[in-house]
């Protein structure tokens, strides 16, 4: 009898509080167990958003500073620029950086700032109670749109990653989802693969991950993952948008 | 015979069932009879099919699920 999977030693024992069926449980674990599997647990310091993911730093067995709203990528150059050796992480929902941090990701993905950012986009803001995001989609319901998202009133969706890519300083940028079991493996390759391209200090990684909010989106945890395949998705596509590495290969 | 053991922790487990709902086997169900210290009726195995896939493990968000391959 042999275990072949169990919980990770760089996420801690602290019970999550997240709702039942949030994917920001599944997005930890990955960035947690990548961490381990390079060794970098014990190297790696995580700038830690406002929102649901702003207790993260009681989860992660590895060094966390939370950070002033929107402003992770701001705090995260800055200890990277002190510590060019450690492996540093942001760990940001779309609220924290599609709205009020928008400055700070654009400029921090234009200087090609050596950190990476794990960006979680499920289309709300989660902590506050479900108000419309910069990232809800056209006809999607929150709390300040009652009658569903109008994009002649509350303007369009913003697509991160491809806004991102069409700057020189990222060296890796892709889109992943967690609503299946080969989608989680899939977005665990690419957070793996930020981290590596970090390491060798070739520029700024970004992981968009497409997510669910069962509470929010009032649908149940598997109801909201088969929201994320049929309407998040076509609007957010998957794939790597990206990759200097791939184009050095050529 | 089961290839696999799927161990649930009870205490953690918020019966989110996304662990249900990815199991090729269904081996996993919610519990009818057990309701842990937060209210949830947590996931248990209801057969002894489990291939040891750990497609469960993969999509449970609290961490809550050990896979064993059985010999």
């Amino acid at each position: 009898m042999a275990v072949i999977f169990e919980k990770t030693k760089a996420l801690t024992d602290v019970k999550l509080h997240y709702c039942p069926g949030c994917a920001h449980g599944i997005v930890h674990r990955l960035l947690a167990e990548c961490l381990e599997k390079s060794g970098e647990d014990k190297n790696a310091i995580c700038a830690v958003p406002v929102g649901c993911a702003v207790f993260a730093n009681k989860y992660f067995n590895f060094d966390a500073i939370q950070c002033a709203h929107g402003r992770a990528p701001a705090t995260a150059s800055g200890i990277k620029r002190v510590h060019p050796d450690k492996t540093v992480i942001t760990y940001q929902g779309d609220g924290d950086l599609a709205s009020i941090g928008t400055a700070e990701i654009v400029h921090a993905a234009a200087r090609g700032e050596k950190i990476t950012t794990i960006f979680i986009n499920n289309g709300i803001y989660g902590m506050t109670g479900g108000q419309m995001a910069p990232t809800t989609l056209p006809g999607m319901k929150a709390t300040t749109a009652k009658a569903g998202r109008d994009p002649k009133v509350n303007g369009n969706p913003l697509r991160v990653s491809e806004m991102l890519a069409t700057l020189t300083g990222p060296a890796y940028i892709e889109r992943v989802s967690i609503s299946t079991p080969a989608q989680v493996t899939q977005a665990k390759k690419a957070i793996q693969k930020a981290l590596e391209i970090q390491k060798k200090g070739l520029g700024f990684t970004f992981v968009e991950v497409v997510a669910s909010c069962p509470t929010n989106w009032g649908l149940t945890p598997v109801k909201a993952m088969e929201f994320v395949r049929e309407k998040m998705i076509p609007y957010y596509p998957l794939g790597v948008f990206k990759d200097i590495t791939a184009e050095e290969g050529k | 015979m089961a290839k696999g053991k799927v161990t649930i922790n009870e205490v953690i487990c918020k019966g989110c069932a996304l662990c249900v709902s990815v199991c090729p086997k269904n081996v996993l169900a919610l519990s009818t009879t057990k309701i842990n210290p937060a209210g949830y009726n947590p996931a248990e195995m209801v057969s002894d099919d489990c291939i040891a896939c750990t497609s469960c493990a993969k999509m449970c968000p609290d961490c809550a699920i050990t896979v064993e391959k059985l010999d």
